[in-house]
């Protein structure tokens, strides 16, 4: 009983202390290991391309992990309930304030700051997974044919061009996600 | 009740399609939310994307609670987040359970790269759409590229970033005379 309180109260701290995206929480779990002993830092890197690459949001594939390593299903239920709780809690007493003062001009006038920096921040995510996805940063060196993922390009202008495609506009985001992953499979693109 | 349900396993349909964090979540929520449903628009989605990081916890379950929140109350922001883990913990169990070595398959990994070429049209698509709804006029667009410029090539945090422009908002408005 007393492992399912740490681990709920573990998660909860790194729910209410990982402000951002999934990666946000990699330091608390690199730290949770070294003092619970409850996985190595080898097992945090395979975590990390676990959660990575299946669906769901990298935080919670991560606590979802680390508590199933913990203690098996029950104890994957109880970390992600611990890393959702202060979440909910936040954003709800957030959502009621916003709605009570979405009248307010104070409030009209930062939201307005706030939405064209949401759009930038998404952004800037998108050139974050660009820069990993379609080019080789550690290739810089050896020239532009190198440094270039031409598979990649060429798959992601393809998807560009297809999404925005009156015709094919109307298909569901996973249809092209599928597709996509059955072209990186037929055409070996992680090189492997 | 049955409204309750149907939140929870739409979230759970949209976090088993969800791949990376709550930026890969953003296609998806346009498509089945604003577009199919009507239920909240893109400027809302850019607010609660605001907000979401800037406050504490992952933006994808932030997000989740907003909706939930806006749908049907408290319970609401509950089942939509409880419905948006729900993949996550079956689809991990397993993989912790019977392939250890997932991330390593030879599959897998170009599965994936194939995916993220994917995810990255994804997201320029979803931040054009949110675009034409939250970015309008020049005193928007010159708080967009500045945060842009700081964020990609300064690495400032998000935090500092989302306080300064709903005060570069706040000046915006004062400025107009918008705010007496």
């Amino acid at each position: 009983m007393m492992v399912y309180i740490q681990l709920f109260f573990e998660f909860f701290k790194t729910g209410l202390f990982a402000i951002g995206g999934g990666l946000a929480t990699i330091p608390f779990l690199s730290d949770l290991a070294e003092r619970t002993g409850w996985f190595s830092q080898v097992d945090l890197l395979n975590m990390i391309a676990v959660s990575e690459s299946t669906p769901g949001a990298i935080g919670v594939n991560m606590a979802t992990y680390v508590g199933y390593e913990v203690r098996g299903v029950p104890g994957c239920v109880v970390a992600t309930l611990g890393l959702v709780a202060p979440s909910i809690i936040v954003i709800l007493i957030v959502a009621r304030f916003l709605r009570r003062f979405s009248e307010n001009r104070f409030v009209k006038a930062a939201m307005f700051g706030l939405r064209a920096a949401s759009a930038a921040l998404i952004t800037a995510a998108g050139i974050s997974v660009a820069e990993v996805t379609l080019v080789h940063t550690d290739r810089w060196s050896q020239g532009l044919a190198a440094f270039f993922d031409w598979k990649s390009i060429l798959l992601f202008v393809v998807l560009l061009a297809a999404t925005n495609l009156p015709k094919l506009k109307k298909i569901h985001p996973i249809a092209f996600i599928a597709v996509a992953g059955v072209v990186g499979v037929v055409f070996r693109f992680a090189g492997a | 009740m049955k409204e309750l349900f149907e939140l929870f396993w739409l979230f759970a349909k949209m976090g088993s399609v969800t791949f990376g964090g709550g930026y890969a979540m953003l296609p998806i929520l346009q498509r089945e939310l604003v577009e199919k449903r009507g239920w909240v628009t893109n400027e809302e989605l850019a607010d609660y994307y605001a907000v979401g990081q800037c406050t504490p916890g992952i933006i994808a379950v932030n997000t989740s609670t907003f909706i939930g929140e806006k749908r049907r109350g408290v319970v609401g922001g509950i089942a939509s987040t409880l419905g948006f883990v729900f993949p996550s913990i079956i689809i991990i169990s397993l993989i912790a359970a019977f392939l250890s070595n997932f991330a390593e398959l030879t599959v897998v990994r170009n599965a994936f790269a194939g995916i993220q070429a994917c995810v990255c049209v994804l997201i320029l698509n979803a931040v054009v759409k949110l675009m034409k709804g939250a970015v309008k006029n020049v005193p928007a667009i010159l708080i967009y590229l500045a945060v842009l410029a700081a964020s990609v090539f300064f690495g400032l945090s998000p935090i500092i970033l989302v306080v300064a422009s709903g005060l570069a908002g706040v000046a915006v408005f004062a400025a107009r005379g918008e705010l007496k």
